[in-house]
């Protein structure tokens, strides 16, 4: 047993130095952060429409279906990245997805759904980031999973990737709406 | 120039300085010095969470600004410090304190250094110890070793004597 006391330091650094790679080989980003809202009741909102989008949102729609809520800015240019794979997903996938018009101008945002498309089943403008706040974002986009139940489920900070929407989105929408 | 002209020029500069060391803009301010000092406050211990390393009262990211304005409003509305933090952290999470809470969470962070810092010092005392220890007698000598004591003792004694005679 003494004559093993030699390899216990090392032993150590062994595990610390697993402890640490794990994430950097994963390729983890340790800016993007832990929602708190992760299963708590979404917060109240109620917002306006855009100017001939269909919208105006409110707390009370979220009820009755497994929804994503998508915050983006038409000044924002991951938001365009994404915009593809919210798409797909609204019209392929058929999952209804809410939008939240980040503190933008509204000429700006009616005109970036015009050119773009617009996936959203409903539009709110949340001209003074209020929602935004509440909800608990730090920067658009973001994207969550609220449940029949109107509890979020997943947050997701920053723009999706196919990987995103594939390992984690679809499966999670598929095991709340069974 | 005289010395009351750099003395003003130096106040002046110095005023200038403390003014861009931090991002609140004059718009923001509250009419109620007592308010406006306890959003300071709050504001440093509050993190921005565009930029992650600075407080909101540091930081000239919107979303820092939005943070402020909400700290004064809330402030405004009669909310005590406790009750502005609970206010953020219920939204954005522990993260956003700059003063991580005491809770068994973080536990590991308040109390491992210390952790590590006894262990090693106790590690350390039984090493010590065990290598200048004078305290314990040594094994008392076997007779085959008593012999060869007395042997040695009396050969050298031998020599003195010799020498002594010579």
């Amino acid at each position: 047993m003494r004559r093993m006391a030699f390899a216990l330091p090392l032993l150590l650094f062994g595990a610390v130095a697993v402890w640490m790679a794990v994430p950097l080989i994963r390729g983890d980003d340790p800016s993007i952060l832990p929602s708190a809202l992760i299963d708590r009741p979404a917060p109240e909102f109620d917002l306006p429409a855009l100017p001939g989008v269909a919208g105006g949102l409110a707390r009370t729609d979220l009820a009755g279906s497994v929804r994503l809520v998508n915050f983006f800015a038409s000044w924002c240019v991951p938001c365009l990245a994404e915009h593809p794979l919210l798409t797909r997903m609204a019209r392929e996938d058929g999952i209804p997805v809410f939008g939240v018009n980040y503190k933008d101008a509204t000429a700006n945002a009616t005109a970036w759904l015009a050119r773009h498309g617009n996936p959203y089943e409903r539009v709110g403008a949340d001209g003074d980031g209020r929602m935004a706040i509440d909800w608990g974002v730090y920067g658009v986009p973001e994207t969550f999973v609220v449940d029949r139940e109107g509890h979020i489920r997943f947050r997701h900070a920053g723009p999706l990737t196919p990987e995103i929407v594939r390992d984690q989105l679809l499966p999670l929408i598929a095991e709340l709406s069974g | 120039m005289s010395l009351l002209r750099k003395a003003a020029m130096a106040a002046l500069t110095l005023c200038l300085c403390v003014a861009t060391a931090h991002a609140v803009e004059p718009d923001e301010r509250l009419e109620d010095a007592v308010l406006e000092e306890r959003a300071r406050e709050l504001s440093k211990e509050l993190r921005c969470l565009v930029c992650q390393n600075q407080s909101i009262d540091d930081s000239n990211a919107d979303l820092a600004r939005d943070l402020r304005i909400l700290v004064r409003q809330r402030l405004v509305a009669g909310d005590s410090d406790a009750q502005v933090l609970a206010f953020v952290t219920d939204r954005y999470g522990d993260y956003v304190l700059l003063r991580p809470p005491i809770q068994p969470n973080t536990y590991a962070l308040w109390f491992g250094p210390l952790a590590i810092m006894v262990i090693v010092a106790i590690g350390l005392a039984v090493v010590m110890r065990r290598r200048f220890d004078v305290s314990t007698e040594p094994d008392p000598l076997t007779p085959d070793e008593r012999r060869r004591v007395d042997e040695l003792l009396r050969r050298s004694s031998e020599n003195r004597d010799k020498d002594g005679a010579a």
